[in-house]
């Protein structure tokens, strides 16, 4: 890994990005295998502690998860799922949570703010908290829940994959914490192969017949990869979804409809249609109380 | 550990039982985890609750807390009657073709061994014996004499049937003979290649039978040829970080250091004391035996010099007269009791918070009311310091308490260097990485003046007996603050007529012309250096043994019986996993790991592998205070009777107490679920509820109820429950699971439920007055071990009710 990061796109920005095309860096990624992920939440505290982030007061919940979602200043948390199997053995999954780094971020395709949103072009994804307006689009634009926004600066937070970490050649403070060894760091290409690898040896040793990669093609894959037991399950993970995507509001918006959005009545219905899908009829959480 | 925390990487097979090392050993688990990605090695998990290790088990088996010996045996018997037993391993590593003297009788009908005192709730042991001389006892190499070890072993263990281990356990029996048929599946077919692992931690300690459980997987996993080979064992995983070393060091009151015996008042002289505790040899004639305590004088007089320096001399029986010698048992529930029944007096507590950590917490709160004076020496005040606010006492009681509390600051782990002991045994020495704030200070400088002054006190006034604290060694640099790298130079020991540091405990003599502090870390800091600061990380074999890094006791040896890896002709079983074997050429015992044998004693011998033991070999049958062989006896408290002998239903040998507070209830009183207290992986014991990233992680106490005890009492989660024992209650907030199901116990339908041990009354989450302040511990007995003495901590009864 090079010691610099590259912008490859740039949220709300007209014209190049700077510097496109001059040299290509490798896609990394996170490789988070649930099969041998212990919940012992060393990746929550090393994550706290590398970006300093703030005491959260948290409450019991009748679970061993830490707090039902990441928070503004809690951007990586186990998910923990007791799943009865169809035989009656229990299963408990555990999932670590966090920014999932999107190849086709939908965040920052929503992002109307110039530079508040950026992708490097080894993937990462990350917020620059000092160009955000605080409009929470990126919420909207996000199919897997992760933007968070800290009520009292007014910004968006969410785990930046150790940007200052990878672009120094260290693994992000996750990995490094991890004892079992169920979290890995590399090369997209790398990961994807271990990931296989695995998913095969669960297959043929360990009973799981659908263990498997979750690398969604929806949003072109994904800088943070899991093994799962059960790839046609991944909802039983704490609500990691199944296919997710950018949401059409939102492609619409930034592809073939972007002149309109200079149109202030169409931008100004947007805006609203943004703001229903963001705010607007809240349901209840899919799957129940945790635990 | 026989093995090792790396050596776990090794095996093909894991029984993880009595422990839950995903939680409490995080880091260690790595290995497991390795096991499993690495040789698609299988783990099976048995345990009370589904837990995070569960999580990641290819087999989870709920076992009702309290019945481990009866799955155990159960397996014993599997393994024996499907013939998946290491045959040959079995027949010349083993005492199974041993022959037990006529007289000897099994627990088979009344559930007492033959000898058994009713009056003092002892044994008498005379029957538990060989047959035939010490150097020449019977044996029977077909192992088909009635009177053989492998022949009791196997009729002991004939009504451990599947039927009675589900009738005992509540493992369904088809569950059961799942399980069985997964462990032993490694000696299917004389298989000798592949090795299953037992990891246990105080999940079968802190029992009534807690010896006799750890006695049952040893007895299994030398029916299965597993003691010595890499990727086996039976591995005590310790729950601190240094628990290892304070053992090794007799942090417990019946060793001295190096699991020497202590002196007890028969031992008139110090050649008395050496003929009660040093073995002879005890075999069949054809067979050699190394017998290594037989070096018991050397390492008695090294360690007495290393006390007393000058003062021991041969013609003063090396000072032995300077040790306390120990008429009775004085394990930490007894010294409660006695300091509730006033008769000690005052306390040292150092780096321990002895309230909220044993049993029957409030008899320890009152037992310190009695005390004239509490030190406590600790990072935080604590449930001890602060005994004397404990909830519910008032502000007139409290100025009734007599006891003077002194509070010292002492150091934290990462404010002091020295050496820690883990599970594998290693020697590992650790800088400061800080140094101690305020007023505090080390461990080492607060006992050096205490001690100090004590001596003073003796020089001026006198005393009963000043001889020992006056003559022992205290030759440090800064006396007042001795240096840790001083004392580990004085526990490896030095010759004394060359000054030059031993180079391991092979060196040590019995003529006072050596010193060591404790033989078995002889050769952690020799002449070369510090051994225990190596850092080295060649690992050559690619079995993980790492040889220069640290050191590892005894000798380097990273698998203790590692000999029993060959097989007679001194092979190795597994061609692929060589520790160590006997070369012809070099007529020595050699590999990558130390050679646990005499190293040139060939194959034809017949040393026996287990050298510690005067016999040789692995003991099936070893005579300990409750039976020679493990019988499942029930907790001190249990829903049901015992189904193999109702009448002798709980083990008779465990020690109970009779104070008006060592209550025990019965399900007839309304106790009738079965309660287990264990640690979280977010806490460290009694200390990480003051630091509040933990406190983050895991913000206040609760209860793990099942969800169908949880549906019958109308109780969702979250809300506040009160769990009620014979001595005391606990309050805290419900959390109910599916992970921990009800279960049939002949016949009888039996909760469990969880409480994890780590709040009391002081602490962040109790300060902001966000718990009932009950420490987990005024619910659990004060009934223990009858050898090791450990409370019964698992497994005791209790009620629960729905608070408003």
């Amino acid at each position: 890994m090079s010691a610099t990061l590259r912008v490859q796109k740039i949220s709300g920005h007209s014209g190049p990005v700077p510097g496109e095309g001059a040299q290509r860096q490798q896609q990394v990624a996170k490789l988070i295998d649930t099969t041998t992920c212990i919940g012992c939440k060393a990746c929550e505290v090393a994550c706290l502690e590398w970006n300093d982030l703030p005491f959260r007061e948290t409450f019991f919940d009748n679970t061993y998860q830490t707090m039902p979602e990441t928070a503004w200043n809690y951007w990586n948390l186990i998910k923990f799922n007791e799943l009865p199997r169809e035989d009656g053995a229990m299963q408990w999954l555990m999932r670590k949570d966090q920014c999932m780094h999107c190849a086709d971020p939908g965040c920052l395709a929503a992002c109307p703010a110039d530079n508040a949103i950026v992708q490097y072009q080894n993937g990462i994804v990350d917020f620059q908290q000092e160009y955000c307006i605080g409009c929470q689009y990126c919420v909207t634009g996000c199919p897997f829940n992760i933007p968070r926004f800290n009520p009292a600066t007014k910004k968006m937070f969410k785990c930046t994959l150790c940007t200052d970490r990878v672009s120094q050649g260290l693994e992000p403070a996750c990995i490094k914490a991890c004892p079992t060894g169920c979290l890995h760091f590399g090369t997209k290409d790398d990961m994807k192969d271990l990931a296989q690898a695995r998913a095969q040896q669960l297959r043929d040793h360990s009973g799981y017949a659908n263990a498997g990669v979750y690398d969604p093609p929806g949003v072109g894959g994904t800088s943070v990869i899991y093994v799962l037991h059960d790839i046609t399950n991944p909802e039983a993970y704490g609500g990691l979804p199944s296919n997710p995507t950018v949401p059409w509001a939102v492609r619409l918006w930034k592809q073939p409809l972007k002149w309109l959005g200079n149109l202030a009545m169409i931008g100004g219905l947007i805006g609203v249609t943004m703001h229903y899908l963001r705010f607007g009829p809240k349901h209840p959480p899919a799957g129940g109380p945790h635990e | 550990m026989t093995n090792g925390w790396i050596d776990i990487r090794n095996t093909d097979m894991m029984l993880i039982m009595g422990g839950n090392p995903a939680e409490n050993h995080p880091c260690g688990f790595k290995w497991p985890i390795e096991a499993k990605r690495n040789r698609n090695a299988k783990m099976i998990v048995v345990d009370p609750r589904f837990t995070r290790t569960a999580a990641v088990a290819d087999l989870f088996v709920q076992i009702r807390a309290g019945s481990d010996i009866a799955f155990l045996g159960g397996l014993v018997k599997y393994a024996i009657d499907n013939n998946r037993i290491a045959h040959d391993y079995l027949v010349h590593y083993t005492n199974a073709a041993f022959v037990i003297q006529e007289g000897f009788q099994l627990p088979e009908d009344g559930g007492l061994f033959s000898g058994f005192d009713h009056a003092t709730n002892t044994y008498d042991r005379a029957s538990w014996n060989y047959e035939g001389k010490p150097a020449g006892l019977s044996y029977d190499l077909t192992l088909e004499n009635p009177r053989s070890v492998f022949q009791l072993l196997k009729r002991h263990y004939s009504r451990y049937t599947p039927e009675m281990v589900e009738r005992i356990t509540g493992i369904p029996r088809a569950e059961f003979l799942k399980a069985a048929s997964l462990f032993t599946s490694i000696r299917k077919d004389g298989d000798m290649k592949r090795a299953a692992t037992i990891l246990y931690a105080v999940g079968f300690t802190q029992h009534s039978s807690a010896t006799q459980t750890i006695r049952t997987a040893c007895i299994l996993q030398l029916l299965l040829g597993n003691v010595g080979r890499a990727g086996g064992g039976v591995n005590a995983l310790r729950g601190h970080s240094n628990i290892q070393g304070a053992t090794d060091m007799a942090g417990v009151f019946d060793i001295l250091p190096g699991y020497l015996k202590m002196p007890s008042p028969a031992d008139t002289d110090f050649q008395a004391y050496l003929a009660r505790i040093t073995p002879k040899p005890a075999k069949p004639a054809p067979w050699d035996s190394f017998n290594y305590w037989s070096n018991t004088p050397k390492f008695a007089v090294s360690f007495l010099k290393a006390m007393y320096g000058d003062a021991a001399k041969k013609d003063n029986d090396w000072a032995f007269h300077y040790l306390p010698k120990i008429d009775r048992q004085y394990s930490w529930a007894q010294i409660w009791e006695d300091m509730y029944q006033g008769h000690i007096k005052g306390l040292l507590a150092f780096g321990m918070n002895g309230v909220a950590i044993g049993p029957n917490a409030q008899k320890n709160i009152d037992a310190l009311k009695k005390a004239d004076w509490l030190v406590v020496c600790e990072i935080y005040p604590d449930e001890t310091s602060e005994f004397w606010k404990s909830p519910g006492i008032t502000q007139d009681q409290m100025k009734q308490i007599p006891t003077t509390v002194y509070r010292l600051p002492g150091a934290g782990f990462a404010e002091k260097d020295g050496t820690f002991v883990n599970s594998a045994r290693w020697l590992q020495w650790k800088n400061v990485a800080v140094p101690p704030p305020g007023q505090a200070k080390l461990d080492q400088e607060i006992l050096a003046r205490i001690f100090l002054k004590v001596r003073e006190l003796y020089q001026k006034d006198g005393g009963k007996f000043p001889d020992p604290i006056l003559n022992a060694t205290w030759s440090y640099t800064n006396p007042l603050n001795p240096s840790l790298a001083e004392v580990a130079r004085e526990i490896n020991g030095r010759d004394l007529t060359t000054g030059q540091q031993l180079p391991g405990f092979a060196a040590l003599k019995d003529d006072g012309t050596t010193l060591s502090g404790n033989w078995l870390y002889c050769g952690s800091w020799t002449e070369a250096g510090p051994m225990m600061q190596r850092r080295g990380t060649e690992d050559p074999s690619g079995l993980g043994v790492y040889p220069n890094w640290g050191w590892s006791w005894p000798a380097n040896r990273r698998v203790l019986y590692n000999r029993a890896s060959c097989d007679l002709a001194g092979n190795p079983w597994d061609p692929d996993r060589k520790q160590i074997w006997w070369s012809e050429a070099a007529q020595r015992w050699v590999g990558p790991d130390v050679p646990d044998i005499k190293a040139d004693s060939p194959p034809k011998d017949h040393m026996g592998p287990f050298i510690m033991n005067p016999e040789g070999v692995g003991k099936l049958f070893a005579p300990l205070n409750d039976g020679p062989f493990p019988e499942h006896y029930e907790p001190a408290e249990s829903p049901v009777a015992n189904a193999l002998h109702p009448k002798e239903s709980t083990n008779p040998v465990a020690k109970k107490f009779h104070s008006t507070l060592d209550k025990l209830g019965t399900p007839a009183e309304g106790y009738n679920i079965v309660c287990t207290t264990y640690r979280l992986t977010e806490h460290y014991h009694y200390w990480t509820k003051n630091n509040p990233m933990n406190v983050q992680l895991m913000p206040e106490p609760f209860v793990e109820i099942p969800a169908e005890l949880a549906d019958s009492l109308g109780l969702r989660g979250g809300e506040k429950v009160k769990v009620t024992s014979a001595r005391g209650h606990y309050i805290a907030k419900a959390m109910v699971t599916r992970r921990i199901k009800g279960m049939m116990i002949d016949g009888q339908k039996v909760y469990q439920i969880g409480i994890p041990i780590h709040w009391g009354y002081r602490g962040i989450a109790e300060d902001a007055g966000d718990t009932a302040l009950t420490p987990a511990n005024l619910l659990s007995p004060a009934v223990i071990d009858p050898n090791a003495f450990t409370p019964e901590f698992k497994g005791f009864l209790v009620k629960l009710e729905k608070l408003s």
